[in-house]
């Protein structure tokens, strides 16, 4: 029994076990278990990317990639100047998921020189290096001129802390992309096409020599230096690679949201995908494609299942936010507790 | 020192021994007794400080609606709200636990004080002082949790301590919100309640403790600079010419005395004159002796410490925990303390900082708390193994000078306020990733030079040996 309990991990199990009350809870206050699944499912299809881009910055040795919104402001960059050429539809989607592979490729390579210039401490200062991205980004929110009268305020100048994607025709094109319904259950197809296709890339790539070099300077970078590897470029592709990742990751999330969330919206992002990929079982040093997947479904289907329960509960309360702060961040405390030489000195 | 080496892994080691032997100087070592003025490193070592000044300076120049007087009394009364919060980070800094973004936990303890006085509608100076009295306990249960969480996240300290203070807020949230009124019994309709009677209102006034320590005593600006500045240059005199040194003491360096010196009697002098011709430096805003009185015994508190057994401890665990393990100190113990002690002053310290504001912000109020505190006291040169009073004290200055002048620098420069404020918040960050940053980076660069090999036994620590790892 405790031998099955180490092998599945703390988290996933209490995770999981919640998930399954809030159902249940869910079932017997008669709330329809097949919208809630919708959610539960678009939800995770929103987040999936976001959660991948943890994989290779913990396959690579720089542990969960705390500097998310690094990707995050690329993609959205990406995204607002596909906008200001008043491109729509698909045609904005494509361009500016092209656009944001560029840019967070440039971005992802500072980082991961960064990363390597601060080893041992690479958690810490990834966070603040994602606070301080998110700052910057603000000022150029506000600075740049960008005149694209959809996505400025009413008066003065400066982009919108939201901007609808609706009225560039995009809002929910991925996700209604080949999208059905079982039942009063419906499947956004494009969205988890394109997590499946996405982690198939990321686990064939560590399967290739590229990715087993960058995997072997993760688990033992004085093994793989003196095995003629090159440990620290292995990190920058491996950074590069998880940066890109988010930059998608924050398109598709904001045309499943039907909103890009500018300004303060991406400074948070990093705690609950860090979050969810330790709940699908990764930990600090170690991480695949399935925890990717267990762990945005469980975690992300927990908070979106949590909502309508706790509410009919407890009316007018926050509960749910409350238990995510709760979870999410006692997740991130547990995995600390668990790094390399974590209890001794 | 032997100049025969055996080759192969000592290889590197042999090499900078025999340049060391011919008097060669290493790059970024110094030959001892021959100090040179390395400005590089200089430069590296105060990179954040010097940034500050630049742009402290730059705002003087560009913002032209900024008056002195308004200045100093803005940052006199942002120095009295905040300098007990920063002076709560020096102790864990000195334990080697680096820098304690978990004093939010500490603000919400001292919170949560305030709450149950407010709730009893208690006020005034006993008021207050019941706060200081409750936060106590709460804090010091806290403060143990987070101690023992840091030692089982030793090496990660910093980004668990920011953690926890994630963890801690949404614990704070679940108790404001929900088990008041839910669990714990109150008296239904209390104003401060939520309609439906469960969970706090966002705001609850301070009533009548706002200002209680304040306006305790009050003492006019300018006589007040005029003391201090003639306190502390009579200090200075008696410090380099009178005092009798201790063992291990040393005398300040010349420059250095002349530039203080210089300093505390300039002060003295400009604000006696001011004071005489009743110049626009009176016109700022009276100084609360209480307040200040209470950030110098804290400043003395952290000094006092330092020289006691205890103190000993904890520099001893900064430096080397196997060492400080083998000679006998309980290292657990002694970080547990070091993080119960800034908890606790971090629940003062917000208790202080509530008084001066004077609504108290249930949800939000805390929740920048560790950022800005964390920030100044690396503005003022302090970096994750070493903390002093004065750079507290000077990173708290330099800090909310930034924060009083960039929205006053966007409005005169590009005419938006709401500019300068979201540069304050990229300063607050980018100031605390460049410090720790720049920390990593030389700590990294200097283990290289030491030509740390994991395989070499040369390279091993004495306590590594004994404890056998």
């Amino acid at each position: 029994m405790k031998k099955i309990v180490e092998r599945i991990g703390i988290p996933t199990l209490a995770v999981t076990a919640m998930l399954v009350i809030v159902l249940i809870t869910a079932a017997i206050q008669g709330q329809s278990l097949q919208t809630l699944f919708s959610d539960m499912l678009n939800r995770a299809g929103m987040n999936g990317l976001l959660v991948l881009a943890m994989v290779p910055a913990i396959k690579s040795g720089t542990g969960p990639n705390f500097a998310l919104p690094i990707g995050i402001e690329g993609g959205l960059f990406a995204l607002v100047c596909c906008m200001q050429m008043d491109l729509g539809g698909w045609k904005l989607m494509i361009c500016s998921i092209a656009l944001a592979i560029v840019l967070c490729t440039l971005m992802g390579y500072a980082y991961g020189k960064l990363m390597n210039c601060v080893k041992g401490a690479e958690m810490t200062i990834a966070t603040y290096t994602g606070f301080s991205i998110v700052a910057f980004f603000n000022i150029l929110w506000l600075v740049l001129p960008f005149s694209n009268r959809k996505m400025g305020w009413m008066l003065g100048t400066g982009l919108r802390e939201t901007i609808q994607l609706d009225s560039f025709e995009a809002g929910g094109l991925i996700s209604n992309l080949l999208a059905f319904q079982v039942g009063k259950i419906t499947v956004p197809t494009g969205m988890l096409l394109l997590l499946g296709i996405c982690c198939v890339l990321v686990s064939y790539f560590f399967k290739t020599k590229a990715g087993l070099a960058i995997y072997a300077g993760g688990v033992n970078p004085q093994f793989a230096l003196a095995a003629g590897l090159n440990v620290d470029r292995g990190r920058i592709l491996a950074n590069i690679l998880s940066t890109v990742l988010a930059g998608i990751g924050i398109i598709v999330y904001s045309q499943g949201y039907g909103y890009a969330q500018l300004y303060n919206g991406p400074m948070m992002m990093s705690f609950p995908a860090v979050a969810a990929v330790l709940i699908g079982g990764a930990t600090a040093a170690k991480a695949n494609c399935m925890n990717v997947v267990l762990g945005v479904f469980i975690f992300q289907g927990l908070m979106t299942a949590a909502m309508p329960v706790a509410n009919q509960l407890f009316a007018g309360t926050d509960l749910s936010d409350i238990m995510r702060q709760i979870i999410q961040n006692g997740v991130i405390l547990y995995a600390l507790t668990q790094v390399k030489k974590g209890g001794d000195r | 020192m032997s100049i025969v080496h055996f080759a192969g892994a000592s290889g590197d080691r042999a090499k900078r021994d025999a340049q060391v032997a011919a008097g060669q100087q290493l790059p970024g070592v110094h030959a001892p007794g021959k100090p040179k003025f390395d400005w590089k490193n200089w430069l590296l070592d105060n990179i954040v400080t010097l940034i500050f000044w630049v742009f402290i300076i730059l705002g003087f120049v560009l913002a032209e609606g900024v008056t002195i007087n308004w200045f100093l009394t803005e940052l006199c009364n942002r120095i009295y709200r905040n300098a007990f919060l920063v002076l709560a980070l020096i102790i864990p800094v000195v334990a080697g636990l680096g820098l304690n973004f978990g004093i939010v936990v500490g603000a919400m303890a001292g919170q949560l004080a305030v709450v149950f006085v407010r709730y009893h509608d208690i006020g005034g100076f006993g008021g207050f002082m019941l706060c200081m009295a409750l936060a106590l306990p709460i804090a010091i249960i806290c403060g143990w949790l987070t101690g023992t969480l840091y030692n089982k996240t030793r090496g990660q300290e910093m980004i668990a301590s920011l953690i926890v203070g994630y963890f801690g807020n949404g614990v704070y949230m679940f108790i404001v919100l929900f088990l008041i009124g839910a669990v714990i019994p109150v008296q239904a309709g209390h104003p401060m309640l939520l309609p439906g009677d469960v969970g706090l209102r966002m705001t609850v006034d301070m009533g009548t403790i706002k200002y209680a320590l304040e306006d305790l005593v009050k003492v006019p600006f300018a006589p007040f600079m005029v003391v201090c500045g003639a306190l502390f240059f009579l200090y200075l005199i008696w410090n380099q010419f009178f005092r009798k040194l201790k063992p291990g003491q040393e005398r300040m360096n010349k420059l250095k005395f002349i530039v203080y010196a210089a300093l505390s009697l300039a002060v003295a002098v400009i604000f006696l004159v001011a004071d005489i011709t009743d110049s626009a430096l009176t016109m700022v805003r009276k100084v609360p002796l209480g307040t200040v009185a209470v950030i110098v015994l804290l400043a003395v508190f952290t000094k006092w410490i330092m020289t006691t057994k205890l103190g000993q401890d904890f520099r001893s665990c900064g430096q080397n925990q196997h060492i400080a393990e083998s000679n006998g100190i309980n290292v657990d113990r002694t970080r547990i303390v070091a993080t119960i002690i800034s908890t606790v002053l971090a629940a003062w310290g917000m208790i202080i900082y509530l008084q001066n504001i004077g609504t108290l912000n249930v949800y939000t109020a805390h929740t920048q708390i560790g950022f800005f505190a964390v920030a100044a006291v690396l503005v003022g040169g302090a970096s994750v193994s070493k903390a002093t009073v004065s750079q507290a004290l000077m990173g708290t200055i330099l800090f909310q000078s930034m924060f009083i002048l960039s929205p006053e620098i966007g409005q005169a420069v590009f005419g938006q306020a709401i500019l300068g404020e979201y540069f304050r918040t990229f300063m607050v960050y980018g100031v605390i990733g460049l410090a720790l940053g720049l920390y990593v980076w030389k700590a990294n660069k200097q283990s290289k030079l030491r030509l740390d090999d994991p395989e070499d036994p040369m390279d091993k620590t004495v306590a590594e040996v004994v404890s056998g790892k």
